[in-house]
């Protein structure tokens, strides 16, 4: 097997470029923490109700000045509903499903996740910009999907 | 079929008959794979259509034939069954084209029948609406036992499909010692290895979901099925493309009077795509808890290993394209782009899929980029992402294709070889159209799968609108190209009388190489040793990790 001079450096080029994202996202992994949310905590999907802290969702303010914020996906709905943020806070979302897999995104902050149940799925942001903003579930979960949606309201 | 007549009596002690009669059944298989992928895609297109149009607020769909159950068929019928059945039909001819030998096609037609009667029960059971649970079938979404049955069945077919090609490689090998295994079947028998290994994986997802179904057990571990069903899931997307390269590699150059670049390039890149293919599945699971950071990272790299075969074969068709013109006597890019058979709807379909595929590689870099796919994950631009890879070159690709194989199936001139072509400019400007505003209407946020983005009039979802409409108005344009297919695709077989000499079908010789190809090439056997192993040690950890913390079993429901 022969490979021509120019073949050998269009290959070079291509794994070069992999090489550069793979060093990119490993370093924003590794050096500011950027990975895809992938929390690994179960909970029974049956007893959401009565584990705390998702017996009450919505938002709580730890000591350090940042934010928890609980929510229960079910159909065709989230809990709590219209949830109201102090600008500039930085909220650490908590989000599990009490029957089919849902999806938890706000466009335009890149808050996005999948909703598994049996699992917690977290996934952080810092609302920098005031506004009301759209909260849709991305997975398809039943008839009244396009119907799955909330508020967060920063202000 | 007129080419059986002459079925006589005297023909049983007659090599040359019972050659000319094998190639004739063969080629009634093959044909009853194109057209019944034909009619999938025909169906799903009309669905495809009314997505769009949903999408858009053009219109509102009724409750017994709604938004999500003619999604699934969409998805069932476009990435399961138009697929699948087009590249067994399309594998079983290349490699019986380069196999010649007296044969039984009963395995064939085994294969073949299994996967019609699967497709059959599962697309009842979706449009009943006993399954509208999406052609991923996420648990705890629970549909009929019968939709998942069908597509066990149509996996199952498949098998025998890809028995049937291995076994005539095999015996080829068996009876053509130190030869080498003809290039086109080398490719076939890359992508079935491959497919095999892969098909496990929904095999035993359905092993866990049909007695679940069926009530026998109480509950399903979702996170663990999901896991099944992308180790999978992302190698279908390689079967389509090797569906393609096969085209790409072995096909095209016949249009320009060109030969394969390189006979040994070939080969590897395929099986580059055979080893490659597995390890890869959970960046289709970047969002999802329950599996670390470091398993998405993992396969974060393993998936970047594909730039190799696709650099490759990017780099052996251009190379393919330079030296046929060379050789007519033209040189510089644009006078070779222009000396290029663009009258021809078979160069012209998989020429602009290549020109999408160039779209569709720069998508999948962000896609498959770990953190970045924050950003796309469950939007329209996935959706965009996969029209422009496998609605534009693998569909595209097929379709040109299917314009020299039907011709050469049927022993007919091609119908309206006109609207052909125009048939294949109009897909592809329908494509990018609409994938286009699918992929700016996803950076915007607006979700996938979803019959309607108004959201009460919600601010955050008005900039979507404007996108939608576009792509409707491509939806409309693919649709009318489906349409101009369907009549060319037809009307050879119906319309057009049969030739008395019959198109030679031949793949393109391979350029003669300074250096033979390596014997190691061939040996298919330890190459998928080596697929396994690597898909072993990709899934080990994650699989370990999956099954060791204690789960929570869905009971699973009907949400429709
Ligand atoms: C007539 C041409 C087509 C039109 C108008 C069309 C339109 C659409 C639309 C609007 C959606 C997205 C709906 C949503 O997420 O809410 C969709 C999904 C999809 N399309 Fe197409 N499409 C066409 C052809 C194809 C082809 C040729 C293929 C593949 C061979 C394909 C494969 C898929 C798949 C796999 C999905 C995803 C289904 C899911 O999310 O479950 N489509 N299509
Ligand atoms: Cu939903
Ligand atoms: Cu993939």
């Amino acid at each position: 097997m022969h490979i021509h001079r120019s073949e050998r450096i269009w290959l070079t080029f291509g794994l070069a470029m992999m090489a550069v994202f793979l060093a990119t996202i490993t370093t924003a992994a590794v050096v500011d923490g950027i990975v895809p949310p992938s929390n690994v905590q179960t909970i029974d999907p049956a007893k959401v109700s009565q584990t705390p802290p998702f017996d009450h969702p919505g938002l709580h303010k730890l000591a350090n000045g940042s934010y928890e914020a609980y929510y229960v996906a079910h159909i065709f709905s989230f809990e709590p509903h219209h949830l109201s943020v102090p600008l500039g806070a930085h909220v650490t979302f908590y989000v599990t499903s009490t029957d089919v897999e849902h999806g938890f995104s706000v466009p335009e902050t890149g808050i996005n996740t999948m909703v598994t149940p049996g699992w917690v799925s977290t996934v952080s942001h810092t609302f920098t910009k005031p506004g009301k903003y759209l909260l849709v579930c991305n997975e398809y979960c039943g008839a009244g999907h396009q119907l799955m949606a909330d508020a967060i309201e920063v202000r | 079929m007129s080419t059986i007549s002459g079925t006589g009596s005297a023909g049983s002690t007659d090599p040359g008959f019972a050659m000319r009669y094998s190639v004739a059944s063969e080629n009634l298989l093959v044909l009853a794979h194109i057209y019944t992928a034909t009619a999938a895609l025909t169906v799903g297109a009309l669905f495809g259509l009314l997505q769009g149009f949903s999408r858009a607020n053009f219109l509102a769909l009724p409750a017994q034939f709604d938004y999500y159950r003619i999604l699934t068929a969409h998805g069932v019928l476009m990435a399961l069954v138009f697929t699948t059945f087009f590249i067994c039909g399309l594998m079983t001819f290349a490699t019986y084209r380069s196999i010649p030998r007296i044969r039984s096609v009963r395995l064939g037609w085994t294969g073949y029948c299994i996967m019609l009667v699967g497709t059959l029960m599962a697309a009842s059971e979706i449009l009943a609406g006993n399954a509208t649970v999406l052609y991923t079938m996420y648990a705890p979404l629970k549909a009929d036992p019968l939709f998942y049955l069908g597509a066990t069945l149509l996996v199952a077919g498949t098998w025998f499909v890809a028995a049937d090609i291995l076994r005539n490689v095999i015996s080829f090998g068996r009876n053509n010692p130190g030869k080498r295994i003809p290039l086109p079947a080398h490719a076939c028998a890359c992508t079935f290895v491959m497919w095999i290994i892969a098909t496990v994986g929904i095999v035993v997802e359905m092993l866990l979901l049909i007695p679940w179904s069926l009530g026998w057990t109480s509950g399903i571990d979702v996170s663990l099925s999901r896991m099944l069903f992308w180790y999978f899931g992302h190698p279908l997307v390689y079967f389509w493309i090797m569906g393609a390269y096969l085209i790409w590699y072995n096909v095209i150059p016949t249009t320009y009077g060109g030969k394969v670049f390189s006979d040994s390039l070939t080969r590897l890149a395929f099986l580059l795509l055979l080893v490659l293919s597995t390890p890869v599945g959970i960046h289709h699971q970047f969002l999802e808890p329950g599996v670390s950071a470091g398993w998405k990272w993992l396969h974060t790299l393993t998936t970047y290993g594909v730039v190799i075969p696709s650099f490759m074969t990017a780099f052996a068709i251009f190379a393919s394209f330079e030296i046929a013109a060379r050789r007519a006597g033209v040189r510089g890019f644009v006078a070779t782009v222009r000396w290029l058979p663009w009258t021809d709807p078979v160069f012209t379909g998989s020429a602009l899929g290549m020109l999408l595929f160039i779209f569709g590689g720069f998508g999948g870099i962000v896609n498959s980029s770990y953190s970045m796919d924050v950003l796309v994950h469950n939007t329209m631009w996935i959706v965009g992402h996969f029209h422009v890879t496998v609605g534009g070159p693998v569909a595209l690709s097929f379709i040109g294709a299917a314009y020299k194989l039907v011709p050469a199936l049927t022993g007919r001139k091609l119908y309206a070889p006109k609207l052909a072509l125009a048939q294949t400019w109009m897909w592809f400007i329908g494509m990018l159209l609409m994938s286009t505003s699918m992929h700016i209407a996803g950076l915007l946020g607006s979700p996938r799968r979803t019959s309607d983005v108004t959201y009460f009039g919600a601010a955050g979802a008005q900039s979507w609108h404007g996108e939608m409409v576009f792509a409707a108005i491509g939806g409309t344009l693919l649709f009318i190209s489906v349409l101009m297919f369907v009549v060319v695709a037809v009307g050879t077989r119906l319309l057009n009388e049969p030739e008395t000499q019959r198109e030679a079908f031949a793949f393109a010789p391979a350029e003669e190489e300074s250096m033979p190809t390596a014997p190691a090439f061939d040996w298919l056997g330890r190459w998928a040793t080596v697929a396994v192993v690597l898909a072993v040690l990709a899934y080990m950890g994650p699989l370990h990790d999956q099954l060791s913390v204690r789960h929570f079993l869905a009971p699973g429901m009907r949400t429709w």
